[in-house]
């Protein structure tokens, strides 16, 4: 019934091969993203810009431009890719991703409102917000999945994922037609795009998703665990509470920084984990590592497809992600859930 | 040893309880079935037993010590519990849900070691599931399901092992087959078996030691025959039954024939979960 022979499990240094092999690709793609843009800039110019910078138009474009937009990309995609990854095993839910549980919708409403009450404009103190707002709504989503007969269930935690992304979002909306000057300011951040973020930005969200990254991969043999069943874990002696908080909190970092600095992308963490599973297993050891660079590549190349389909006009990164996530996630609901 | 004991455990959900004040001795190196109508508590002793449940009162005791003072890991040395009806992630081999076993053995650091192999692959061999160790669970029948979460509790290596209604949802050929393993594991290696099962002649033919649980009481406990009664069914489950004797092992068979008039047994409702009752019984 299923493809049995792609769930054999995969001897060490095969995964530990293909994970070099990953990490070489996503270098390739990244180059390519470099490369491309409205401008034609010759390769000879990028390395040059790269190596012996010389101030130039074309230089600048590519150092503070391009190269900001592909690192911005590989750390959003790795980090939202792993979130998924982490929620899915913590839950059992093969529907869970931060943007689908409304935890981004969260982030994205906290940011919103904080530009909106406070007048921050400067992108640099999005993360904090960013942060609270997704910390608050991951909160919110699991006690009202676990609230009634029978605990957590996909089912009742998807639905509450939902609506409190239809909640958060309205809200969001409701801020922005208000205010006119917030509008400008965030719209393009909050449909998802990975274009004009500079290194200050990104060197405030790193740490935290640096942190959030070592906790995932920490946690991956616990993840494995619990991803039997709260029962069978506590019985084989795992403290499944401090896992359950400590997956959390990875969960908060990742899908917070990932907001703070490209807005609400979404189904990044449902796909990649499910397409990464297909390949290397159940074993979340090798999921976390090898999600966190299927997903970089993955958003490096849907940020590149973004700026070729419409030239000039460039689409941005969310949209490209939910142009390939709707579908998947309308397959996963009619073939891969049980109740 | 694998001793286990319990001192006016009270267990319950929420404000309902479900088991109060409840002593019960569970015989050492046998293998004891809890039996009772749908409700009657047996399912949430066991989670109470294997601490999965932390109780309102009272505690539960392994060799002495009460399961709630020991370290987790330690806990998960010596007392496995599979719960009912356990779902595996898809895809998931059966190798690697054994290897799960062995959990309680690792901590952040130490590596996959030979010792850890061995349990693996001697869990394999007594469940019969070496030929199946790279299917899917989620691929297999629901006897070789069973008989791979089975192994997964072997692997832990504890001298005891819990089992909550490990033959539902199987077909008769199966049923046996889990419960003969059972048997087996006990007889073969000493350990203390303890499940929760609805089969009375199962429980009669299987167990050494009978615990017949109602209203969160203890009605009757002792050996097969002493448990397996027209009176105890009549109290327990509400049942007039005929009782023969096996004709190959003397064992009580049970042949349930009417429901009792006055039936003290009801669906189970809120009252009678709300009820506290206090059962003593000393093996």
């Amino acid at each position: 019934m299923t493809a049995t022979s792609f769930h054999l499990t995969r001897s060490s240094p095969a995964l530990s091969l293909g994970l070099v092999v990953a990490l070489g690709v996503l270098l390739a793609v990244v180059i390519v993203s470099v490369l491309y843009g409205a401008a034609d800039i010759g390769a000879a110019t990028v390395w040059a810009a790269l190596f012996s910078y010389d101030g130039s138009t074309e230089h600048l474009i590519i150092r503070t431009l391009r190269v900001p937009r592909a690192l911005v990309a590989v750390l959003v995609g790795g980090s939202l890719a792993v979130a998924g990854a982490v929620m899915q095993g913590v839950t059992r839910n093969p529907m869970a991703d931060p943007g689908l549980l409304g935890i981004e919708a969260g982030a994205a409403l906290a940011v919103v409102a904080a530009v909106h009450f406070q007048g921050i404009s400067s992108l640099a103190v999005y993360t904090w917000f960013a942060l609270a707002g997704a910390a608050l709504a991951a909160v919110v989503v699991y006690a009202l999945g676990s609230a009634g007969r029978g605990g957590i269930t996909p089912l009742k935690l998807t639905v509450s994922g939902a609506a409190l992304t239809a909640l958060l979002s309205s809200l969001t909306t409701g801020i922005l037609l208000l205010d006119r000057r917030t509008l400008d300011e965030v719209c393009f951040w909050l449909a998802g795009s990975v274009a004009g973020r500079d290194l200050g930005l990104m060197l405030q969200a790193l740490p935290l998703i640096c942190v959030g990254l070592l906790g995932a991969l920490l946690l991956g043999r616990k993840v494995t665990t619990l991803s039997l069943g709260e029962d069978v874990a506590r019985g084989l002696g795992q403290r499944t509470a401090w896992v359950r908080a400590a997956a959390a909190l990875v969960v908060v970092l990742l899908a917070g920084g990932a907001v703070a600095l490209a807005g609400p992308v979404g189904f990044v963490g449902l796909v990649i984990p499910h397409a990464v599973r297909f390949f290397v297993g159940v074993n979340y050891r090798w999921i976390l590592p090898y999600s966190a660079l299927a997903g970089a590549i993955f958003l490096v190349l849907a940020d590149v497809a973004g700026r070729l389909i419409l030239r000039p006009q460039e689409l941005p990164v969310g949209v490209m992600t939910a142009l390939v996530g709707g579908p998947f996630f309308v397959y996963l609901v009619r073939w891969k859930v049980r109740r | 040893m694998g001793e286990i004991c319990t001192e006016r455990l009270t267990l319950a959900y929420d404000e309902r309880a479900v088991v109060a004040g409840l002593d019960i001795v569970i015989p050492t190196g046998r293998v004891t079935a809890l039996v009772g109508p749908n409700g009657c508590g047996k399912s949430t002793l066991l989670r109470g037993l294997a601490r999965l449940l932390k109780p309102r009162g009272g505690s539960a005791y392994l060799d002495g010590r009460s399961i709630w003072r020991m370290p987790t890991r330690e806990l998960a040395r010596q007392l496995g519990i599979l719960p009912q009806a356990p779902v595996a992630p898809e895809g998931l081999t059966v190798r690697d849900l054994v290897a799960q076993g062995r959990y309680p053995y690792h901590g952040w650091l130490n590596r996959w070691s030979e010792a850890d192999e061995e349990a693996v692959a001697r869990a394999l061999d007594i469940t019969g599931m070496v030929d199946l160790a790279h299917r899917p669970v989620d691929a297999l029948s629901g006897g070789q399901r069973q008989r791979a979460w089975i192994a997964m509790a072997l692997a832990q290596e504890t001298k005891v092992l819990l089992l909550d209604e490990p033959t539902t949802y199987l077909d008769m050929h199966h049923q046996l087959e889990v419960l003969h393993l059972l048997r087996r594991l006990n007889r073969e290696e000493g350990r203390t078996v303890v499940l929760v099962v609805h089969n009375l002649n199962h429980a009669a033919r299987y167990s050494d030691h009978v615990v017949a649980l109602s209203d969160g009481k203890v009605v009757a406990a002792g050996t097969p025959q002493e448990v397996v009664t027209s009176e105890v069914l009549r109290e327990v489950f509400g049942v007039e039954a005929h009782i023969l004797s096996d004709p190959d092992t003397g064992v009580p068979l049970c042949i349930p024939y009417a429901l009792c008039e006055n039936s003290n047994v009801r669906a189970p409702s809120m009252d009678s979960f709300a009820a506290p009752h206090t059962g003593h019984i000393h093996v």
